[in-house]
């Protein structure tokens, strides 16, 4: 089974029926596989906040929702995860792309990626971090935990876990 | 006509309505004149009303309106493609644009300069899409409230506002309580 296919398991399994994303050329694969699946309304969006405003109205409507985009979207969306997700206290899984780290070719990203877990540090969000593709054994867990907790909880996924560029 | 006065006229319509109403003044108001359990005031997020109205149309079958400004559809103008490409025909976004940005003071916006948020909806391939007059407003949105298609409302007003106080209710009380109205109104 494809790395792209557990995850989107995962979340099918904990019936998380929204999905907003925003592209990154490590995620084609889980985004294609989005879009495809029945049980997935697939909804892209232009800019990650305005994911995270759809989701909320999504999780508000009935429905479990996530957002899947790069992690130099934290440095745009820190005010609509502390002033909607965590001040209403709604659960929103965070499927990272953590671009900058080994293997990375652009050097720009390795600007955001110095500072990508100092910031979900900073605003206390629960952060996991998939580099080898055994850690999605515990997308699972990650996914009940943030349904537990009504938090936005991230799940970083760096060039490794995705079998590199 | 300002802001408040069709928010006042509305107030009857809307009552039972899922009212997503935008950040500061807007939901302030709405509080004020109407405060219902099927209202979701934001207290923070700028901009994101009509995305939270949209995904909230899309995950259930009541109806829902959106109260919004035009600074901050501005704020968040990639909301109206999103919007017109995943149709759903229980929304009905309502744009009170008094060509500036109330909460903070009424500087003036470019909507109510050069740029026509009618005409960029429009443009955005959104479908159905009536720029009225603020005294039509309250007949309009029954009307789209009463229909099922999806609408994008413009309705021009005054810029000015009243003494409003703040909302001082928990966020978590909020959203609880409007959880809850919504699944009522899905059994």
């Amino acid at each position: 089974m494809s790395v792209d296919d557990i995850i989107i398991d995962g979340f099918v399994n904990n019936k998380v029926e929204f999905i907003t994303t925003v592209p990154c050329k490590q995620l084609g694969g889980v985004i294609d596989a989005a879009e495809k699946h029945p049980d997935i309304y697939h909804i892209p969006s232009n800019k990650e906040d305005e994911g995270m405003g759809l989701c909320a109205g999504a999780f508000m409507g009935g429905k479990r929702s996530a957002i899947i985009m790069q992690n130099t979207a934290i440095g745009v969306t820190i005010n609509t995860l502390v002033t909607l997700t965590q001040y209403y206290r709604m659960p929103l899984p965070m499927l990272i792309s953590y671009r900058g780290e080994l293997g990375e070719p652009v050097a720009c990203q390795a600007e955001m990626a110095v500072h990508t877990k100092a910031l979900l540090a900073q605003i206390n969000i629960p952060t996991y971090h998939f580099h080898r593709q055994s850690d999605a054994d515990e997308f699972d867990k990650i996914l009940k935990y943030t349904f537990m907790c009504n938090k936005p909880v991230a799940i970083l996924t760096d060039a490794s876990f995705w079998g590199g560029y | 006509m300002i802001r408040s006065d069709i928010i006042k006229e509305l107030a009857s319509t809307i009552k039972d309505t899922l009212t997503v109403c935008n950040i500061g003044l807007p939901s302030q108001e709405m509080h004020m004149i109407d405060d219902q359990p099927s209202n979701f005031y934001m207290l923070g997020t700028m901009g994101l009303a009509s995305s939270i109205g949209l995904g909230l149309a899309l995950a259930q079958k009541a109806k829902v309106l959106v109260i919004d400004g035009d600074g901050s559809v501005l704020t968040n103008l990639g909301t109206l493609p999103t919007i017109a490409n995943n149709v759903a025909d229980n929304y009905v976004l309502l744009i009170i644009d008094n060509g500036s940005y109330g909460s903070t003071g009424d500087q003036p916006t470019y909507a109510g300069k050069l740029t026509s948020l009618t005409a960029v909806a429009k443009a955005c391939g959104c479908e159905n899409v009536i720029e009225c007059k603020a005294e039509d407003t309250v007949q309009v949105v029954k009307d789209a409230l009463a229909g099922d298609k999806m609408t994008v409302i413009v309705s021009k007003c005054e810029s000015g506002n009243i003494k409003v106080p703040v909302i001082t209710m928990d966020p978590v009380v909020i959203r609880d309580r409007f959880m809850k109205t919504v699944a009522a109104q899905n059994v």
